[in-house]
C-alpha cells in the first residue's frame, strides 16, 4: 500500500538531496525513504526532538499507544500480518526498556521489526543521567543487530542498514539507538543507495546437490511428513509448499508458529504438532521415517524428549539459518536457502523424477495416519453443569468470523484453543507469541494488525490473566480509530498455570485464582475504554453475541465469554516427556494398530 | 573437550567485543583464550578465540558467531599448520644467590631480561602454550611473585593469507521507498 500523494511537508522535497537538516528531520526522512507508513510509539525526553518532524510528516502516521510494551507488540503484529516490518519508537531508559519484551519476542519468532529508541545525549552517555539505560547492551541478545548513532550523518545509512538487517535474510528485530544531541545537530540528508555490509550475506538460494540430495530422500522414504515451520510463513512460501505437498502427496503438519502456511481444510493436513498437537501429527513425526523440516526449528515444545523424538527417522533440514541446522536434531540432509526458493526447487526436482517414472509409495503410510486422524480427532467434553465451554466459544468464533479474518491471541491454554479450533487457511491470518510465550500479546498485537490491514476483520482472542497485563491500549484503539474485537476467554484463573497444578501439584492451586469474573467487570472496562463491552455465559448465546460483536465497526469490541474453569488443553505431551507418552485426554493414551504400517 | 583456535576477522566498531563475549556466555561456550587486535586492513580487527568445546558445539559456536553483523570471516587454525603463540611477562625472586641459575634458565628458554631489581628479574617469553608451561614449571621452586599473560595469537603456515579475499564489502541495494506487498 503506498500513501497517496499529497501536500508533502517543506522537510520533504525529493531531490533536495543535500540540504541542512536536524538529526531529527534526517531520522524523520529516513522513515519515510525506508518506505515506513505507520509507527507506533510513546514520546519523552530524549527522543522528543523526533517528535517535531514527526508532527509535520505527511506520510508517516505515528499511533500514541498508551505503553511502549503495546508499541512493540503493535509493531509485531503488523509485521506479522502483512510481511512488512513493523516500526515501534520510544524514549530513553524506561521508555526503552519497556521494548525489551517486544523485543525479545520478535527475536525468537523472526519479526522483521525495527525499534528506535532516543538516548541521553552522547556527553552524558555512560554517568547514570537521568532516563539513562544502556539498551544498546541490554538488546545485544535479543536482536538480530543494534546500533547507536551519536552523529547526525550517519542516521539515513543506519536506519536504512536497519530495515534492510529486519526484513532480510531470517527477518528480526534491529534496534536504533540515537542520543539527543544527535537529533538535534545539523546534518545533511541523502538517503544511500548501496549499503555495505561485509558480515552479512544470508544464502538464499539452496545448492543443487543438497536439492537433489533431499528430493532422493524424500522419493525413498515410505513414512515422509513435511514438518512445516514458521520460516514458511516469513517467505511467503505457502503456494510453493501446497504445490509440494500436493505433487508428493506426503502428509504435512504446521506448527505453532505455521497455522496458516497449508489450509487446515487440506485432506493431507494432520495439523499442529507438539506438545499440544493433534495426535495424528505428534504420529506422524514420531512414526516418520523421513521428516522434511521447512523452516520449523525443532523446538522442544515440538519434539518433545530430543532423544526419544522420531527415532527412526532422517532428517531433511531446509532453514535460512545456518545455525537452526543441526541445533537440537542431527541432520541427513542441510539446505540453507530461503524456504520458498528452497520449496520451489523441490517441486521442480520432483516433478522431474515423476516424468521419468519415479515417485514415493506412501500409500500405506497415508492409509495409517488418515486411520489415526479419523480415530483421535481433537475434541472436548462439555462440561456437565451446562455452563460455558472455552473450546466451544473459540471453535464458534473460528467459524462465523472465517478464515478471511486475522487472530492475534495471547499465551496460555486459550492461545492453545485457538491454534486448534479456528480453522485457519490462509498465512498470516494467525499472530500469536510462538517462542517467547508472553501474555498480555493478543490485545497490541491485534491492534497492530489491524492497522496493517484495516479492511480485515482482526480478533484478539485473549485470556482474562494476558487481557490483564495490556488492555489500555482499547484507548488507543478507540482514539485512533483502530475497531479490533476481543474474545476475553474468561476462566477467571491463569489457567494453563493451574492446568499443570490440576495435573502435576496435586491440585494445589497457588496464585492463579485471578477472580476475574468479579473483578474487574469487563463490559464496564471496555465502556470506559469507549468500546463496546458484552458478556456472555451461556452456549444458547454464543453466536448472537460473536453476530453482534461481528456487526460493529467503529468501536472496538470487547466481549467478555464466562467459561468453564476446569476445562484444559488436550491432547498433551508432559514437558520433557517423549512424544510418544502423549494423551488425548487424562490417563489417555492412544493406541496404534502397527500393523497397518 | 577439545581445544580449537579460531581466528575471527570482525569489523573494527564499538560493541564488537561485547558482542563475542556475551554470545558465548549467552550460550553456554567457553572461551578459554581471547585476544584481539589490528590487522593490515585498517577497518578490521582480528580476534583470536580459543575454545575448549566438543566437536558438534563447536560447529554452533561457529555458526552463531557467524550469525553476527559485524562477524565477516572465521576459520580455525589447525596447531600444526600454524604459528600459535602467547607472550609471558613473569617476575620471579632472584637474589645475588640465584640470580645466575635463574639467568641459566632464561638462556635455555631463549627468554628474555626484560627488567631486574636487587630481589628480582622480570622476564619476557614468547612461544606456545607448551613452552611456556614448561618454563613456568622451571622457575617455580625459585618464587613467582607476579605473572601476566596475553592471549593466544596464531597465523597459518605458507603463503595464503585468510583475509584475502574476504572483505571487500559487496553492496547491497537500500531498502526501497515504495513498500513490498
Amino acid at each position: 500500500m503506498q500513501a497517496a500523494p499529497g501536500p508533502r511537508a517543506p522537510n520533504d522535497e525529493r531531490g533536495a538531496m543535500s540540504e541542512q537538516v536536524t538529526g531529527a528531520q534526517s531520522l524523520v526522512r529516513a522513515l519515510e525513504s525506508a518506505g515506513v507508513e505507520e509507527i507506533f510509539g510513546i514520546p519523552g525526553g530524549a527522543i522528543l526532538p523526533a517528535y517535531d518532524p514527526l508532527y509535520d510528516s505527511q506520510r508517516l502516521r505515528h499511533i500514541l499507544v498508551r505503553h511502549e510494551q503495546g508499541a512493540g507488540h503493535a509493531a509485531q503484529g503488523y509485521a506479522a500480518a502483512t510481511g512488512r516490518t513493523g516500526v515501534c519508537i520510544a524514549t530513553s531508559g524506561p521508555g526503552a526498556t519497556n521494548l525489551v519484551t517486544p523485543i525479545a519476542d520478535a527475536y525468537m519468532d523472526s519479526v522483521p521489526m525495527v525499534a528506535i529508541t532516543g538516548q541521553v545525549a552522547s556527553h552524558a552517555i555512560g554517568t547514570d543521567a537521568f532516563q539513562e539505560a544502556d539498551i544498546r547492551g541490554i538488546t545485544m541478545p535479543i536482536t538480530k543487530h543494534n546500533f547507536l548513532v551519536t552523529d547526525p550523518d550517519d542516521i539515513p545509512r543506519t536506519i536504512a542498514e536497519a530495515f534492510h538487517l529486519a526484513s532480510t535474510g531470517r527477518p528480526g528485530p534491529v534496534l536504533v539507538d540515537i542520543s539527543k544531541d544527535a537529533l538535534q545537530g545539523q546534518t545533511t540528508f541523502a538517503w544511500p543507495t548501496e549499503l555495505y555490509l561485509p558480515g552479512y550475506r544470508p544464502v538464499t538460494r539452496p545448492h543443487a546437490k543438497q536439492v537433489r540430495e533431499a528430493a532422493k530422500l524424500m522419493l525413498q522414504a515410505r513414512r515422509p511428513v513435511l514438518y512445516v515451520g514458521g520460516g514458511v510463513i516469513r517467505a511467503r512460501a505457502s503456494a510453493q509448499l501446497r504445490e509440494l505437498a500436493e505433487l508428493t502427496g506426503i502428509p504435512v503438519v504446521t506448527t505453532l508458529m505455521a497455522r496458516g502456511a497449508f489450509p487446515d481444510s487440506h485432506p493431507q493436513h494432520l495439523g499442529m504438532p507438539g506438545m499440544h498437537g493433534t495426535v495424528a501429527a505428534v504420529a506422524g513425526l514420531q512414526r516418520s521415517d523421513l521428516i522434511i523440516s521447512l523452516g520449523a526449528r525443532f523446538d522442544d515444545r515440538v519434539t518433545g524428549n530430543l532423544d526419544s523424538f522420531a527415532p527412526h527417522a532422517k532428517v531433511i533440514h531446509a532453514d535460512i539459518d545456518p545455525a537452526e541446522i543441526g541445533k537440537n536434531r542431527a541432520v541427513d540432509v542441510p539446505i540453507v536457502g530461503d524456504c520458498r526458493e528452497v520449496i520451489a526447487d523441490l517441486v521442480a526436482m520432483l516433478r522431474q523424477e515423476h516424468d521419468n517414472g519415479e515417485s514415493g509409495d506412501y500409500e500405506a503410510w497415508v492409509q495409517f495416519l488418515a486411520g489415526v486422524k479419523a480415530k483421535y480427532p481433537l475434541g472436548y467434553d462439555e462440561p456437565a453443569d451446562g455452563s460455558l465451554s472455552p473450546q466451544y466459544v473459540i471453535e464458534r468464533l473460528g467459524a462465523i468470523a472465517g478464515p478471511e479474518a486475522v487472530y492475534a491471541s495471547g499465551v496460555g491454554q486459550h492461545q492453545m484453543w485457538a491454534a486448534q479450533f479456528v480453522q485457519y487457511e490462509n498465512p498470516n491470518t494467525w499472530i500469536n507469541s510462538g517462542g517467547a510465550g508472553t501474555m498480555g500479546y493478543a490485545v497490541p498485537a491485534a491492534m497492530g494488525a489491524k492497522v496493517g490491514r484495516p479492511d480485515a476483520t482482526v480478533w484478539a482472542i485473549d485470556g482474562d490473566g494476558c487481557f490483564q497485563m495490556t488492555n489500555q491500549e482499547l484507548a488507543t484503539c478507540t482514539l485512533e480509530g483502530i475497531p479490533i474485537k476481543v474474545a476475553i476467554i474468561n476462566n477467571e484463573s491463569l489457567g494453563m498455570v493451574r492446568q499443570w497444578q490440576t495435573l502435576f501439584y496435586n491440585e494445589r492451586y497457588s496464585n492463579t485464582d485471578l477472580q476475574s469474573k468479579r473483578v474487574p467487570d469487563f463490559v464496564k472496562l471496555a465502556e470506559a475504554y469507549g468500546a463496546v463491552g458484552l458478556a456472555c455465559d451461556s452456549p444458547a448465546d454464543v453466536d448472537a453475541t460473536i453476530q453482534k460483536a461481528m456487526e460493529i465497526d467503529d468501536v472496538p469490541v470487547v466481549v467478555d465469554f464466562r467459561v468453564h474453569r476446569d476445562a484444559m488443553v488436550w491432547p498433551m505431551v508432559a514437558a520433557g516427556t517423549s512424544n510418544d507418552d502423549i494423551k488425548f485426554a487424562r490417563d489417555m493414551a492412544p493406541e496404534f494398530d502397527e500393523d497397518d504400517l | 573437550m577439545s581445544k580449537h583456535t579460531l581466528s575471527v576477522l570482525v569489523e573494527d566498531k564499538p560493541g564488537v567485543l561485547a558482542r563475542i563475549a556475551g554470545l558465548f556466555s549467552r550460550r553456554g561456550f567457553n572461551i578459554e583464550s581471547l585476544a584481539v587486535g589490528p590487522t593490515e586492513q585498517p577497518e578490521i580487527s582480528r580476534m583470536t578465540i580459543v575454545v575448549n568445546v566438543q566437536d558438534s558445539p563447536l560447529e554452533q559456536v561457529t555458526k552463531q558467531l557467524n550469525k553476527l553483523v559485524e562477524v565477516i570471516k572465521i576459520v580455525e587454525l589447525d596447531d600444526h599448520a600454524a604459528v600459535v603463540r602467547e607472550l609471558l611477562l613473569v617476575k620471579v625472586k632472584a637474589d645475588a644467590d640465584t640470580r645466575g641459575q635463574v639467568l641459566e634458565i632464561v638462556q635455555l628458554f631463549k627468554a628474555k631480561v626484560v627488567d631486574v631489581a636487587t630481589d628480582a628479574i622480570t622476564i619476557q617469553i614468547t612461544g606456545n602454550q607448551g613452552k611456556i608451561e614448561d618454563f613456568l614449571r622451571i622457575l617455580e621452586p625459585f618464587g613467582i611473585r607476579e605473572l601476566v599473560q596475553s592471549g593466544v595469537v596464531a597465523v597459518g603456515r605458507g603463503g595464503r593469507s585468510i583475509s584475502d579475499r574476504t572483505v571487500r564489502p559487496v553492496p547491497v541495494p537500500a531498502p526501497a521507498a515504495a513498500p513490498a506487498g
